[in-house]
């Protein structure tokens, strides 16, 4: 029964198929919003937990800083942070001398600089000057040559392991090793070259390189005796937190803080990194039911528009079945299978409009729109249960015409 | 069982209309035997539209008694009368009353889905009910593409598809030239000789002359009830 009544479903659909499509409208608004909108936000999970948080900043890692990163703060905030001292090399030393965690330290600073070979140059490379530990810590792997010695980190020898693009950029698939490149005219020995690690919203990851600390470009990049960063990298989870805690505790000593002092620095890990996006990704997800149910009471309504229209338009032929013997109980399910039926079409197309939406994200930006199963059975349920909603007045108006009325109605 | 298809005692329906009442049916009695073929006939408002309904079972009386088939049926709720229109009565309408956007063989095949039928059994029956009026060659066709006297053909058959107690046939060539109504008339009697039972109701005199019993009401009641022969059963 149910068989036949969803065929004449789709006959009476496919005999007004421009009606239909604009009936359902609505409902697939509604499910390919909540389809495209959950895959991307989805995919935005992944790539940020995957790529971002660890990428940028590193498994088991945090950041030593003087103010916190990835994160909006108010003006104000940012001048109070900006009289905040910058992290020295005692402190640094001093953090990393009473560490009993396991775990491996490098400081860091950065500055955007333009790389010279043999006439060409590749601009705005950002140059990190670092201790040794930094391969380990950001996990670089070398392509080729080798990285450079605690020893040479120590002394400055100008030495620089560089980005896979810029490998690419200045010496175009010839052998970079041990060539001499010029980095804000001082002259550095290209020693290793590091595997491509992609693109992260667009922006190359290779586009970078590695020179020792203590080596000349230093004076250019940091201020003497300061680093933008110090990197504290532990062997686990548990690790990272007890190091987090033990730097806190460093610091706070080191900078002489009275209890109810707040702390002068910040710790950024990977997860304080996500939180910005987590807000965003929270209100989306508020948003999201709310954008559905509008959409879906909108198409509800239009569905039992339709649906009412359907009665009055086809009284007689509910008048030929009731007179050929249909109860109100059949002409009922009719009414709600065919309503249905409908947004049930509706959310179908919804649901391919909306992977179809999640895919062309995928392929257009670097996010991976992953489809999540429960969004797209989600989605049909809704699809059937609005169509059932809706149609539940006009099918009880239907099965309550008189069928004597009906025939005659024309 | 009885030989009567149809027993109605003291009929009466009123009907509202305002604070007027109306009364349609002042009284009928009449009984109808298997394989009889009575035409109702009467002027517009002497209460025969009435009467089909009611024998039609899409209406139920004020008072009085109606016996279908040997089952009492005049105080039955509406979810017994569609079983009874379903299994006992085939409707044939003046304006033939096809759903347009089915095939004729969908078209017939509907009182059996009411009916509960397997879809395999509704085909062959189907297609069984179009051969005997001799439409087993435009099955596929939807009604528009069909002419008047086939349309008419198509209820014809879809009306006997259940084997009913009773063909109700309302003006069934009103719509019909006379010589498609004639067509129509000779697929009744040919039903008719084979042991089918038909009411037909008609204000046209040669179409009534077809049947073997004319009844005609006025006012509400029966006028006259007359047998032009006698029947062959």
């Amino acid at each position: 029964m149910l068989k036949d009544a969803v065929g004449m479903a789709l006959t009476t659909i496919r005999t007004q198929k421009l009606k239909s499509f604009f009936s359902l409208l609505g409902v697939l608004i509604g499910v390919t919003f909540l389809i495209a909108v959950v895959s991307i936000v989805q995919g935005m999970n992944v790539y940020m937990e995957d790529q971002f948080a660890n990428k940028l900043v590193g498994l088991n890692t945090f950041q030593l800083r003087r103010m916190p990163n990835f994160t909006d703060a108010s003006e104000e905030q940012w001048r109070e942070w900006s009289r905040r001292p910058r992290i020295n090399y005692v402190e640094s030393d001093f953090v990393e001398s009473r560490m009993e965690t396991p775990a491996i330290f490098s400081r860091f600073c950065s500055e955007r600089l333009p790389l010279v070979w043999n006439g060409t140059t590749a601009k705005d490379v950002d140059v990190w000057t670092a201790d040794a530990p930094m391969f380990r810590i950001k996990n670089l792997d070398l392509e080729a040559g080798r990285v450079f010695t605690p020893q040479e980190a120590e002394a400055g020898v100008a030495v620089v392991v560089i980005g896979w693009e810029i490998g690419e950029k200045l010496f175009k698939g010839a052998d970079p090793l041990g060539k001499s490149i010029a980095i804000e005219g001082l002259p550095y020995r290209v020693i290793g070259l590091l595997t491509k690690q992609g693109t992260l919203f667009g922006i190359s990851l290779d586009k970078f390189a590695v020179v020792p600390f203590e080596s000349p470009v230093h004076r250019v990049a940091c201020r003497a005796g300061f680093m933008d960063e110090f990197h504290v990298k532990a062997d686990n989870v548990a690790g990272m937190q007890a190091a987090l805690a033990e730097t806190q505790e460093a610091m706070r000593i080191q900078r002489r803080l009275k209890p109810a002092q707040e702390d002068n620095f910040a710790m950024q890990t990977a997860e304080g990194a996500l939180e910005g996006w987590k807000k965003i990704s929270a209100i989306l997800m508020t948003a999201l039911p709310m954008l559905v149910s509008v959409s879906l009471v909108v198409g509800g309504i239009v569905i039992m528009n339709i649906m009412l229209m359907a009665v009055a338009e086809r009284t007689v032929e509910i008048g030929i079945r009731k007179a050929l013997g249909a109860k109100r109980r059949d002409i009922m399910a009719q009414f709600v299978v065919e309503s249905a039926t409908l947004s049930t079409l509706g959310a179908a197309i919804g649901i391919a409009t909306g992977i179809g939406l999640a895919f062309a994200v995928r392929s257009l930006t670097p996010l991976p729109a992953a489809v999540a199963p429960w969004s797209v059975l989600l989605g049909v349920s809704l699809g059937v249960a609005v169509g059932m909603i809706a149609g539940i007045y006009p099918a009880s108006r239907a099965s309550k015409l008189d069928p004597i009325t009906a025939l005659r109605a024309e | 069982m009885s030989d009567l298809v149809i027993q109605i005692r003291d009929l009466v329906r009123t009907y509202e209309m305002g604070v007027e009442t109306v009364h349609a049916l002042r009284g009928v009695s009449l009984e109808i035997r298997r394989n009889e073929y009575v035409a109702i006939m009467g002027p517009s408002g002497s209460g025969k539209s009435t009467l089909m309904n009611l024998i039609g079972c899409l209406d139920t009386p004020t008072s009085g008694e109606y016996w279908l088939n040997g089952q009492e049926v005049s105080r039955m709720p509406d979810d017994a009368l569609a079983r009874v229109r379903n299994r006992e009565i085939g409707f044939v309408f003046q304006t033939f009353n096809l759903l347009p956007r089915a095939s004729a063989l969908a078209n017939v095949e509907l009182p059996l889905v009411y009916a509960g039928a397997a879809a395999r059994q509704r085909r062959q029956r189907a297609e069984a009910a179009l051969t005997r009026v001799g439409l087993g060659n435009r099955m596929d066709h939807r009604p528009n593409e069909l002419s008047g006297g086939q349309r008419q053909r198509v209820a014809i058959a879809r009306a006997l598809v259940n084997e009913p107690a009773i063909l109700l046939a309302d003006e069934p060539t009103g719509n019909l030239d006379s010589t498609t109504s004639e067509e129509i008339m000779r697929v009744f009697e040919t039903l008719h000789d084979q042991g089918q039972t038909i009411i037909m109701v008609t204000h046209e005199a040669d179409i009534a002359a077809h049947a073997e019993r004319v009844v005609v009401l006025r006012d509400g009641r029966i006028a006259s009830d007359t047998r032009r022969r006698e029947a062959a059963a």
